[in-house]
C-alpha cells in the first residue's frame, strides 16, 4: 500500500480486503519527510500493520520516475500480494507514477479501480473508463490505483488510536535501498524553467435572487444567443 | 532547433478518433512535417484516412489485444518500433485513462521521464511544455534537460482540432511482442453507460452541481435543467466523492476539462481544483447562496440564491420555452 496524505479510502479498502482473506498485513509505504507522520499515524490507527517512510534530503527534486524507482526499491524488499495506490497525488496530479512502479516490478496494474474484489488469489476490478467501466481480473501479485469514494473509509477508534503510537515506522535512507545517482534533483532529467501568473477572469454582474434569479439566467442566455 | 519527428498515440471510439487524438495530430504538424500515428485493435481503412487528414503521414497499427489492457501491450509495440524505426524527438499522448497507463509503462521501459498534465507544447529551441498548476493562477514552463525521446501527456481541449486534407497514412503493422506477467490483466466485459445527451467534454452549455444541492436527489435538477439546455450534467469531486454521481461527471484539476460556451455551477464553491477545469468556458453563470463564494469572482452572471428555488424556477420557464 503506498500512502499519499490525501488517501484513507486506499487504507480502508486494504483493511477490507484482508479482512475478507482471513488474515494478512497492510503496509505503509511512503516517500517524505520523517518528521511529519500525522498521515501515516492516522492510517495505523485505522489499523493497518506497519509503516516504511523513505526519507532523505537528497531525494528532493526527484520526479516521478526517480520516485517510482524509490518506492520499487523499497518495495522489492519484501514483495506483497497488493500494491494499492491512490490514482491522484495531493501534489502535481499526473496518475503516471503508479503504472511506472508497476513496470519497474514486473506487475500487471489495473488503474481507476472502482472497486475490488479478491477471489481465490484472483484480482477482480471494476475500471472506470470513458464510457462505463470494464471488469477486468488479474492473478496476484498486481498494483490497483483506486478512485476516491471506492470505499468509505473508517474513523479511528480510541483503542486504534492507542495502538497505532506503537505501532512500527521503519524509515529507510536511500543508501539502505542501494539507489544514488537515479534519485533527486541530480537524477531529474526535467526542470522547470518558467513560473508565470496568468491573466483571471474578472467578476461580471452579481445579483441576489427575489425571485428573479431564473428570468435573469434566461436573459442572460437569450443575450449570448444560447437560447 | 527543428523537431525531427513526433509520434502521436491515438485513440478510436466507434470507428473515429477521440476529440483529443485529433487536437494533438493537429499540433503535433505545427512542429515538425514529419507526424506518424499510433493506435491498436481497429484494423479500419476510415482510421488511416482520418489520421492522415490530420497531417500523420504514417499510422503504426498494433495488433488486436485480445481484451488485453492497454497500457503494457501498446507500451511494448511502441518499444518494439523505436527499435525497428528509430526514436522520435517527442511521443504524445492524450490525458486518458488508457493514455496514462501507456505513458507510465512507456517511461518505465524506455527509462525516460514523463511530462505530464501538458497544456501546451511549444518549440523554444527544443520543445518546452506549459502546465497549469494552483488552479490555474499559474502557468509553468518545463523542458527536458538531457537528449532522448521526450514523453509528453497532454490534457484534453488543450488545442484545436483542424484538418489538413492529407491523403491517407501509410499502414505499417506494429506487433506487440512477449510483454510476460505483465499484461495478465484482461477485460472480461464491459459496460457501456448510456448517454442521452452530449459528451460532457463536448457539450456546448454544461451544467454542473456541488454540494449545495443538499444531497443524492437535489442532483435531479441538474440532469433537468441540462436536458433542457441539450447540455450535458457535470459535478464538482465533493460530490463524487459522496457517490451521488460516476466520476465520469467530475470537472476540475482531477476530474475533465470543459471549455463549453456556457458553464453553469449550481452549489458549487469555486475551489481552485474545480476551476481550472472549468475557466476556460466562454461565459460563467453561478447560483450560490453565499455572496463571498470564490465562484462568483470568476463568474460573468452570479446569481446570490438558493438553488431549490432559483433551479426549480429556471426548469419551469425552460419548459414553457419548449
Ligand atoms: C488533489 C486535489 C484534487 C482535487 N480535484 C478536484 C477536481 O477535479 N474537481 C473538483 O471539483 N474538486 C477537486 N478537489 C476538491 C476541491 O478542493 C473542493 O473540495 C471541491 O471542489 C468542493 O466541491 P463543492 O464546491 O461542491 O463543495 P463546497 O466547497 O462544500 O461548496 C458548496 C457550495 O454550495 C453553496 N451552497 C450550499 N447550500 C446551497 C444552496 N442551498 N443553494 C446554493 N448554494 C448553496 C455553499 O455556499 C458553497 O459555496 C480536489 C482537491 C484536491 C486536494
Amino acid at each position: 500500500m503506498i500512502l499519499d496524505d490525501a488517501d484513507t479510502y486506499g487504507v480502508e479498502l486494504a483493511l477490507q480486503l484482508v479482512d475478507k482473506s482471513g488474515g494478512g498485513e497492510v503496509t505503509l509505504v511512503s516517500m517524505g519527510s520523517a518528521d511529519e507522520v500525522a498521515g501515516i499515524r492516522g492510517a495505523l490507527a485505522m489499523g493497518a500493520t506497519k509503516a516504511v517512510i523513505i526519507s532523505d534530503d537528497s531525494l528532493r527534486g526527484t520526479d516521478s520516475l526517480g520516485t517510482a524507482k524509490v518506492l520499487a526499491a523499497a518495495i522489492r524488499r519484501n514483495m506483497p500480494d497488493l500494491i494499492l495506490c491512490a490514482t491522484e497525488s495531493s501534489d502535481g496530479y499526473t496518475g503516471i507514477l503508479p503504472v511506472q512502479l508497476a513496470e519497474l516490478l514486473e506487475l500487471p496494474s489495473i488503474t481507476f479501480a472502482k472497486s475490488v474484489t479478491v477471489d481465490n488469489s484472483v484480482l477482480k476490478v471494476d475500471r472506470q473508463t470513458e464510457f462505463g467501466y470494464d471488469e477486468v481480473t488479474s492473478p496476484l501479485p498486481s498494483l490497483v490505483t483506486v478512485t476516491a469514494g471506492v470505499v468509505e473509509p473508517r474513523y479511528p477508534s480510541f483503542k486504534g488510536i492507542m495502538a497505532a503510537k506503537s505501532k512500527p515506522i521503519e524509515v529507510l535512507s536511500v543508501g539502505d535501498l542501494g539507489l544514488a545517482t537515479e534519485v533527486g534533483s541530480v537524477g531529474a532529467r526535467q526542470e522547470i524553467i518558467e513560473v508565470n501568473v496568468t491573466e483571471s477572469r474578472t467578476a461580471g454582474e452579481k445579483h441576489i435572487d427575489e425571485g428573479d434569479g431564473a428570468i435573469r439566467i434566461v436573459r442572460f442566455l437569450e443575450t449570448i444567443k444560447v437560447l | 532547433m527543428n523537431v525531427s519527428s513526433i509520434w502521436v498515440v491515438v485513440e478510436a471510439s466507434n470507428g473515429s478518433l477521440t476529440a483529443t487524438s485529433l487536437e494533438l495530430l493537429s499540433h503535433a504538424r505545427t512542429l515538425t512535417p514529419s507526424v506518424s500515428a499510433v493506435t491498436w485493435d481497429t484494423h479500419d481503412s476510415v482510421i488511416a484516412q482520418q489520421v492522415g487528414d490530420f497531417g500523420a503521414t504514417t499510422l503504426y497499427e498494433i495488433d488486436h489485444l485480445d481484451g488485453m489492457l492497454p497500457g503494457v501491450p501498446v507500451a511494448s509495440a511502441i518499444t518494439a518500433l523505436i527499435d525497428s524505426q528509430g526514436a522520435p524527438a517527442a511521443i504524445l499522448i492524450p490525458a486518458s485513462y488508457n493514455g496514462r497507463d501507456i505513458a507510465g509503462r512507456l517511461s518505465a521501459r524506455l527509462d525516460r521521464p514523463v511530462l505530464a498534465n501538458v497544456t501546451r507544447i511549444l518549440d523554444e529551441g527544443g520543445l518546452v511544455t506549459e502546465h497549469q498548476i494552483f488552479g490555474g493562477t499559474q502557468t509553468i514552463k518545463a523542458r527536458f534537460t538531457d537528449e532522448g525521446t521526450a514523453i509528453i501527456v497532454v490534457r484534453a481541449k488543450s488545442f484545436t482540432a483542424s484538418p489538413n486534407e492529407g491523403s491517407v497514412a501509410t499502414v505499417v503493422k506494429a506487433p506487440i511482442g512477449d510483454v510476460g506477467p505483465t499484461g495478465a490483466a484482461e477485460i472480461t466485459k464491459s459496460h457501456i453507460e448510456e448517454l442521452t445527451g452530449p459528451k460532457l467534454e463536448e457539450a456546448p452549455i454544461v451544467v454542473s452541481g456541488g454540494r449545495g444541492l443538499g444531497d443524492t436527489s437535489g442532483y435531479r435538477l441538474i440532469d433537468e435543467v441540462a436536458a433542457l439546455l441539450h447540455g450535458a450534467p457535470g459535478a464538482s469531486r465533493a460530490i463524487v466523492d459522496a457517490g451521488w454521481v460516476p466520476y465520469s461527471h467530475q470537472v476540475g484539476q482531477t476530474g475533465k476539462t470543459v471549455k463549453p460556451t456556457v458553464y453553469i455551477a449550481c452549489g458549487i464553491s469555486g475551489a481552485t481544483q474545480h476551476v481550472v477545469g472549468m475557466k476556460g468556458s466562454k461565459y460563467i453563470i453561478a447560483i450560490n447562496k453565499d455572496a463571498d463564494a470564490p465562484i462568483f469572482q470568476i463568474s460573468d452572471l452570479g446569481i446570490v440564491g438558493d438553488v431549490h428555488s432559483v433551479l426549480p424556477a429556471l426548469i419551469g420557464l425552460l419548459k414553457t420555452r419548449e
